[in-house]
Parts: C-alpha cells; sequence; structure tokens
C-alpha cells in the first residue's frame, strides 16, 4: 500500500500494522526537547505522572533560550530548576553560552536526522523538518508523557504536497517561499495536515534556508512540515550526526490531501503585515512603511545566510537615524562565525545592535520589546498583536535583506534599489 | 458525561495564544497567578465575565500559534469547563484535550450562542444544547473521550506506567 512519508515515519515509530490519516496512534520519540518555559511546567506534570526518571536520558535535551539571559529573578528561577533537573537526570543540557536558540542547537549539534521524530516544548519544533525528520511542538503535559514515557499521541495527518518550481530572484529567499505557501493555504490551511516540501525550488534550496521554510509551517497551522532528505542533507550531516538514518520519499501513488504550487519565477520579496502571518503582500505594496526597529534573528531566519544578507545591506552604510536594528545571531556557533567572518563588527560600525543569541523580543521575551505606536521589521516568524511587547504595536515579516535595507532606509524599501544606488 | 456553562463569547477567527497569554507572562509557573492574565492582549474585560461554570464559546482556529500551555491551564483554573468552537489550532486543542478539557466543534452550536446562554455539552449523545435548541457536533475519537474520562493525560499517563510496573513484577 503507497504511503506519504509523514506515514512512513510514523509507521516506524508506533506499532500498529498500518496507518492512514486521522487514527490515533502512540508515537515513540527519538529525542525529546525543552526549555526554560515548557520545561518547569513539564517537570512539574511528569512528578504527578508518577515518573522519577525520564524514559532513556539519552534521548532528551534541554536547552534554555526564551528568557535568557535571565531577565528577572522569576526567570532566573526557571532557569536555575533547568540546571537542575537536567543534571540530576542526566540528560544533555546546552548552558546559557554554549548552545544558543533551541531548534538551531539541536540542528547544529546533530539531534536530527531524516526520519526521526522529535517532540519539542516550543511550536517551532517543525524546524526539523529541514533534514527531512518529523518535529512536533507540543505543550508541557505531552512533553511530560514523553519524557515520563517516551511516547505522544498523534492522529495522522494527511500530507498537502508543496511544489516549488523555477529559481528564486536574487532577494527571495526561504522566508518568502514560506510566506507565499501561507498566503496561499491560510493560518489554518494545513490543519491536520504535513506540508511536504518538493520540487526543484526546493531542492535547490540551502540548508539555512529550508530551516526557514519548515519553520513556519505551524503559522499554516500544520501539524509539521518536511523536505525529504537528499544529497544536501547528506553533505550537511556528514561528520556532524552518528544517527543511522535512510533517505525516503512519500510514494508516488500515496493519497494526498492536496497539492500546492509556488513558481518562483514569478516570486517577488514579500511582507506579512500585522497582525497576521498570513497577511502577506508583495513588498511593493508595503514599501514606504516607516520603520522603528529591525530584529535579525530568531530560529527561523537567524543562521549565517540571513547574517550575510544582512551584512551585504549594511555594509559601508549606517542604521537610519530614525530607526534601531538588533542582530540576533541564533546560537553561540553562527555568533563565532559570524564574527570570524567580520561581520559583527561591520553591523556594530554600521550602528546595529549586536545581541548573544537568544528568543529575546521575537515573542516579546527582552532585549527590544516594542512600544506602543512603533513599527517594526522582522526576520521573526509570528506578527501576531502584542507578540513583541505592546499590543499598539506592529511588526512586519521579511527576509534578512528586507529586513536590513530598512534598517538603512528607515523604511521599508526593495533591497533593489539599496544595491543599485551603492 | 455532560457539562454545563454560562457561555463566554470569543467570536473572531484565529484567536492566536499571544493575546490569550502574551509572552512576556510565561515565566509564571503558579496557575493561579497565570489566571490573572487571561484574555490579557484580546480583552482584558473578559476576565470579569468568569466565575462560576464557564463555557467558552469560539470561532474558527482558535489558538493558533504558540505551544504555551499557560493558555488552557489558566482556563480550567478560572472555571472554564469546556469550550465550544468552529475550529480549533492544533497545539491548543492537543493541551486542552490532554489537560481534560473538553473543546469540541459544532458551528452550529456557536452560531446559536449569545453571551450569557446556557450551554450544556453531552459528550455520549455528542450533541450541544444552547438555550432551547440542541445541535450535533463533530464526533470525539475514543482515545479522547478516554482521556476526559479519567481526567487528562497525566492520570492516564499514571494509569499506564502503573501497569507497567505490575507487569514487570508479575514477570
Amino acid at each position: 500500500m503507497p504511503h506519504t512519508l509523514a506515514e512512513k515515519i510514523l509507521l516506524a515509530h508506533c506499532d500498529a500494522e498500518d496507518v492512514s490519516p486521522g487514527e490515533i496512534v502512540m508515537v515513540r520519540c527519538d529525542v525529546v526537547m525543552t526549555n526554560d518555559i515548557s520545561g518547569p511546567m513539564a517537570f512539574r506534570a511528569m512528578e504527578k505522572m508518577g515518573a522519577t526518571k525520564v524514559f532513556d536520558p539519552a534521548k532528551v535535551v534541554v536547552v534554555p533560550d526564551h528568557f535568557i539571559p535571565a531577565k528577572d529573578t522569576r526567570s532566573a528561577e526557571l532557569q536555575k530548576l533547568l540546571r537542575e533537573w537536567s543534571e540530576a537526570q542526566g540528560v544533555a543540557y546546552y548552558e546559557q553560552g554554549r548552545g544558543g536558540i533551541e531548534h538551531t542547537v539541536l540542528v547544529e549539534e546533530g539531534w536530527v536526522v531524516p526520519g526521526s521524530v522529535i517532540a519539542g516544548g516550543d511550536s517551532h519544533t517543525c524546524t526539523y523538518g529541514a533534514l527531512g525528520a518529523f518535529g512536533t511542538g507540543l505543550g508541557s503535559t505531552d512533553i511530560a508523557a514523553c519524557l515520563a514515557a517516551g511516547t505522544f499521541w498523534q492522529a495522522v495527518p494527511g500530507t498537502i504536497l508543496v511544489e516549488f518550481t523555477g529559481e528564486k530572484a536574487r532577494f527571495v529567499t526561504g522566508k518568502d517561499l514560506i510566506l507565499a505557501v501561507i498566503a496561499e493555504i491560510g493560518v489554518a490551511g494545513g490543519t491536520n495536515m504535513a506540508l511536504e516540501f518538493v520540487g526543484p525550488g526546493a531542492e535547490a534550496l540551502s540548508i539555512d534556508e529550508r530551516l526557514a521554510v519548515a519553520n513556519m509551517a505551524v503559522e499554516a497551522g500544520s501539524e509539521t512540515g518536511f523536505f525529504p532528505a537528499d544529497d544536501v542533507v547528506a553533505e550537511y550531516l556528514n561528520g556532524r550526526s552518528e544517527r543511522p538514518w535512510a533517505a525516503e520519499r512519500s510514494d508516488p501513488d500515496a493519497d494526498f490531501a492536496g497539492t500546492v504550487r509556488v513558481d518562483l519565477d514569478a516570486l517577488p520579496p514579500l511582507v506579512a503585515l500585522p497582525h497576521s502571518p498570513g497577511n502577506v503582500v508583495p513588498l511593493a505594496d508595503a514599501a514606504g512603511r516607516k520603520i522603528d526597529q529591525v530584529y535579525i534573528g530568531n530560529c527561523s531566519n537567524g543562521t549565517m545566510t540571513d547574517l550575510r544578507q544582512a551584512a551585504e545591506m549594511l555594509r559601508g552604510r549606517t542604521v537610519h537615524a530614525r530607526t534601531r536594528a538588533i542582530i540576533v545571531p541564533a546560537s553561540q556557533r553562527v555568533y563565532r562565525e559570524a564574527l570570524a567572518e567580520g561581520l559583527l563588527d561591520l553591523f556594530v560600525e554600521a550602528g546595529a545592535l549586536v545581541s548573544m543569541p537568544t528568543c529575546g523580543a521575537c515573542f516579546g521575551g527582552s532585549g527590544g520589546v516594542l512600544a506602543p505606536g512603533e513599527n517594526a521589521i522582522t526576520t521573526t516568524n509570528r506578527n501576531f498583536r502584542g507578540r513583541m511587547g505592546s499590543s499598539e504595536a506592529g511588526v512586519h515579516l521579511a527576509n534578512a535583506w528586507v529586513a536590513a535595507a530598512a534598517a538603512v532606509a528607515g523604511e521599508i524599501v526593495d533591497p533593489a534599489e539599496l544595491a543599485g544606488a551603492a | 458525561m455532560s457539562l454545563q456553562g454560562r457561555a463566554i463569547v470569543i467570536a473572531q477567527d484565529d484567536v492566536d495564544t499571544d493575546v490569550l497569554y502574551p509572552g512576556a507572562y510565561l515565566n509564571i509557573t503558579d496557575v493561579a497567578q497565570m489566571t490573572q492574565y487571561l484574555f490579557e492582549g484580546l480583552d482584558p474585560s473578559l476576565r470579569d465575565e468568569l466565575g462560576g461554570d464557564t463555557a467558552l464559546v469560539v470561532g474558527s482556529n482558535f489558538g493558533a500559534g504558540s505551544s504555551r500551555e499557560h493558555v488552557p491551564q489558566a482556563m480550567a483554573a478560572s472555571g472554564i469547563r469546556f469550550l465550544v468552537g468552529k475550529s480549533f489550532a492544533r497545539i491548543f486543542y492537543r493541551n486542552c484535550i490532554n489537560l481534560g478539557l473538553p473543546a469540541v466543534i459544532s458551528p452550529e452550536a456557536v452560531d446559536a450562542v449569545l453571551p450569557g446562554s446556557t450551554v450544556r455539552l453531552d459528550l455520549d449523545a455528542s450533541t450541544v444544547a444552547v438555550d432551547g435548541g440542541t445541535f450535533p457536533m463533530m464526533s470525539v475519537p475514543a482515545f479522547m473521550r478516554e482521556m476526559f474520562a479519567v481526567g487528562g493525560l497525566v492520570p492516564w499517563v499514571r494509569g499506564q506506567l502503573d501497569d507497567i510496573d505490575a507487569t514487570t513484577r508479575v514477570g
């Protein structure tokens, strides 16, 4: 019987003889991840379940990243709890200064391989689909069950094939591809579905760009989203992960719930206007909007690829007088690499702030929250009302070229204009 | 199993968990404290309507976005006994089920509700009664019914782990 890739992965991780969409199965986790927000609540629920030890310490990883460095004593207490719990349980723990944003860290450190199932106490766990994994975001009680028993319940999702054709233009990135998909199917269009990203336009993407695409699958309401593994993934994992994996794809005659095609030849840079990731317009329609803050970072677009794009825009230029620019490398590795390449110096020279890796202001935690009436353009994944601070502020989502160009111009502008003016 | 509550209505679609419980308060782990920030980014005055058994009646794709379990935890602690919606976003829906907080889909019932309506959920009959009328709801899988019956994922997993312990001892 033909199967989708989502069905194949779940079938390999449950006791069912066969699976089809809608059936509820208990899925075995290869990795369970939690952080300083979902963790403490999960640990409490795990205790109430009567479990004193995690199901397998080698499969659990803890990354403090949301309120780091601790913004107040309450956050510090949570981080202390996380540290002590991790030590007592003997699980992997990435201390502040040795990790970064959880999803970036797990990918960089080789926890993620194609076909694996990763349960994470964060909605952007779907990021691991960049490497062909079934990463799924769960709440604290779900995570508690994963920690205690190594399994979570899952209704087998249908699959929407997302086919990227053509070649993207110079200032178009993975960010624009996923914004185009969300615009097409809507913020609830992926409900009960996995998104499978295929086609020549998908295969041509680097790992960094695939991370950006998979990361925002949840913004379409999807269970997860992934790229079938290929040579690009194999090369990335070579020397990075010892975990066994095999490249699998959906059977061509599998039963897909739908197909979405995005023609990259016709795709301009896009901007999601406040207050929804589905409120997507071509960049030209957003041009001219005054910007108070630019934020380049987060688990979708805080990679070297993004920082290099931002640097190209900021090289030899300065951040506009009315604008603040905050650059947040997604991990310590990214930070050091950017440092070695001279990018951080370039940002500082241009008048930008360079932050340590953190989830920071992306979710309104700390390090750049917005005042009423302010407008930001960010490379983050959510622009819900109040997401970055005041509910009277507006957040625009865009790629790093566009965000950095806005830092220079003080308003949303086509990066091609800036490049042309150089 | 049936539950009854007075309706609070959040009519708009795509209500995200950021407005239901803003990120700034995610470092709170005490549930009683969480209740002080429920609906903070949407309409804090909704909190004044809480108290007593409440049915939260919502539109489509309710609970989009973040996995923060603070939202349904604060809801349950505020007297919300169940939710009736046109549809729910995935992780929020899971979190409700896991806490033993029924979230059911009945667009007809949602359209019939007015603020203050008496709403009665009958899980066995698969109906939602609103004031005088009775409406069908999307069927709830057996697994979830079991979850509601035992009170959520915590007692459910505790039962499973006890069974494993018992088997191990016998073996």
